[in-house]
């Protein structure tokens, strides 16, 4: 059993380098247990892949990470099991019904038989799709699959859970009702959430703590109020250009793009 | 498991693309196989060439379903589904035999079809239930095996365009280099060397013992279930090690 701790997600000194890119750069950061913390940046800034580097989805070249007291390359699968992840992309599979794609985690994660139906109610009960359980996924809202997704991710109760861009394309209906979601999964069940966006609004209303990424390097962390101190303003919006720089038009590849536009447009 | 029981759910929502897939095996028996029965080319012993092509044709819909799994991987890939299935705690080569044997279910609705087809034609099929056991293991065994490979294609090529290209290009060489529609005796001896260590021939030469009345192993059952295995268990070794790599 790991040692209980105050800090839910740390890294020392973690890199990856794709051929002569390096992406993340002796990346240290702490996230505490139950807060919502921001990682912030421009596309390219090395978001994605640190998510993907504390999901275990990609061995870093250097340096290591802890994630719910597991350390991401001596322990893998407790690192797996404690924790649960939305991807950027619509992920939930369109040709099952709500309640088929819950059930699919549910076994994919081991929740025992006996429990499944009762996980599975309350997780649509909590994101507030009970009523469309036994629908196709297909004709759900881009906002209803987010919320879906994110009762796939809770199913087996992680102490931490990893957003890639939770509302990314979603109407200001739909992101503000995410927003109240995640709020709840911190309150009722002490869920430290660590989310990329871009979107600073959504930082400053849902974050405790933001970390700034640009060029594979962490700028700056801190509150909202600490970081607009810091940059001297009072908009979120120059707090990102002050610790970003103008990097958001050089780091970007086409594929970071496209895939944003892809996830984006499928949110409708 | 869980990945197999999604696949049935889908193919029990929506058969079309098996119904869709029997037009080609249905082309190949009715056009293919009455051409070549009428000129008494090829050799087939005791037996007319329509029973001899039946389970060729059969392990042909088996190869041609399995082989571009790996497209639907990329698929998933590209929606993220894959990406929080490599999230969960799940084994690696759990999720890759998941998808073997998810092939190997979509294979069995389109070996039902192939079953009434040669019906239909009066194709002798052999119905002892023995028999029949052995036919459903080498369907799935078949597509696990060729589903796996194709998987493996997909995390080493990573994109659709280049999946399509290496796809075309393997399917046809490895039935036309095989025992399906003509016996291995007849080729050339270069050509033997290929269809020796190409599986599909010991998933023909096995269906050829097991489904039709007077059917015969060349290679002896034994040896067409361990060749098979052994593949399907290297194969599935391999591609669980390379899985993750196609997220990157």
């Amino acid at each position: 059993m790991p040692e209980p701790t105050d800090i839910a997600i740390s890294t020392e000194n973690l890199t990856r380098v794709f051929g002569s890119l390096v992406a993340v750069q002796s990346l240290n950061l702490k996230v505490p247990s139950g807060t919502i913390f921001g990682l912030l940046g421009p596309n390219g800034a090395g978001k994605s892949t640190t998510i993907k580097m504390l999901t275990t989805m990609l061995p870093p070249t250097s340096g290591n990470a802890v994630v719910a007291g597991r350390s991401i390359l001596g322990d893998a699968v407790g690192v797996r099991r404690s924790m649960g992840y939305v991807s950027q992309m619509l992920s939930a599979d369109g040709a099952l019904t709500g309640w088929e794609n819950l059930l699919l985690f549910a076994r994919m994660y081991g929740v025992p038989r006996k429990e499944r139906r009762m996980r599975i109610e309350d997780a649509l009960r909590f994101m507030g799709l009970s009523e469309f359980g036994s629908h196709l996924v297909n004709s759900y809202s881009g906002g209803m699959i987010r919320r879906l997704e994110i009762a796939q991710s809770m199913l087996h109760r992680p102490s931490v859970m990893f957003l890639d861009e939770p509302t990314i394309g979603l109407d200001p209906v739909a992101r503000h009702l995410v927003w109240e979601k995640l709020r709840e999964l911190r309150a009722s069940f002490g869920t430290t959430i660590l989310l990329t966006t871009h979107d600073m609004e959504e930082a400053e209303e849902l974050c405790d703590l933001i970390a700034i990424m640009n060029a594979g390097k962490i700028a700056v962390t801190g509150t909202p109020v600490e970081l607009k101190q810091k940059a001297g303003t009072d908009s979120m919006d120059a707090v990102f250009i002050h610790f970003a720089g103008d990097m958001s038009d050089t780091t970007a590849t086409y594929s970071d793009i496209a895939q944003t536009r892809r996830t984006a447009s499928r949110m409708g | 498991m869980a990945i197999v029981s999604v696949e049935l759910v889908k193919l029990r929502r929506d058969p079309t693309e098996i119904l869709t897939r029997s037009i080609q095996p249905a082309l190949w028996l009715l056009v293919f196989g009455q051409v070549f029965g009428h000129l008494h080319a090829v050799p087939t012993g005791n037996i007319d060439y329509f029973t001899f092509l039946a389970p060729g044709i059969l392990a042909q819909s088996v190869l041609f379903i399995a082989i571009f799994f790996g497209i639907g991987v990329i698929w998933e890939r590209d929606l993220g589904i894959l990406q929080k299935l490599l999230a969960s705690p799940s084994p690696r080569g759990a999720l890759v035999l998941g998808k073997a044997l998810s092939a190997g279910i979509r294979a069995l609705a389109q070996g039902v079809i192939i079953y009434l087809l040669s019906f239909s034609m009066h194709i002798p099929l052999n119905w002892h239930l023995p028999a029949l056991a052995g036919v459903v293991l080498s369907i799935i065994l078949g597509a696990a095996l060729f589903s796996t490979f194709s998987l493996m294609i997909a995390c080493i090529v990573k994109t659709r365009e280049r999946f399509m290209g290496i796809g075309q290009v393997l399917t046809m060489p490895l039935f036309f280099a095989s025992n399906a529609i003509y016996p291995i005796s007849i080729m050339p001896d270069w050509l033997k060397v290929v269809a020796h260590i190409n599986p599909l021939s010991y998933q023909v030469d096995i269906l050829r013992a097991l489904m039709i009345v007077g059917g015969t192993s060349t290679f002896g059952i034994g040896t067409d279930l361990l060749v098979q295995f052994t593949a399907l268990l290297i194969l599935i070794l391999i591609t669980a090690k390379l899985y993750p790599s196609i997220v990157r």
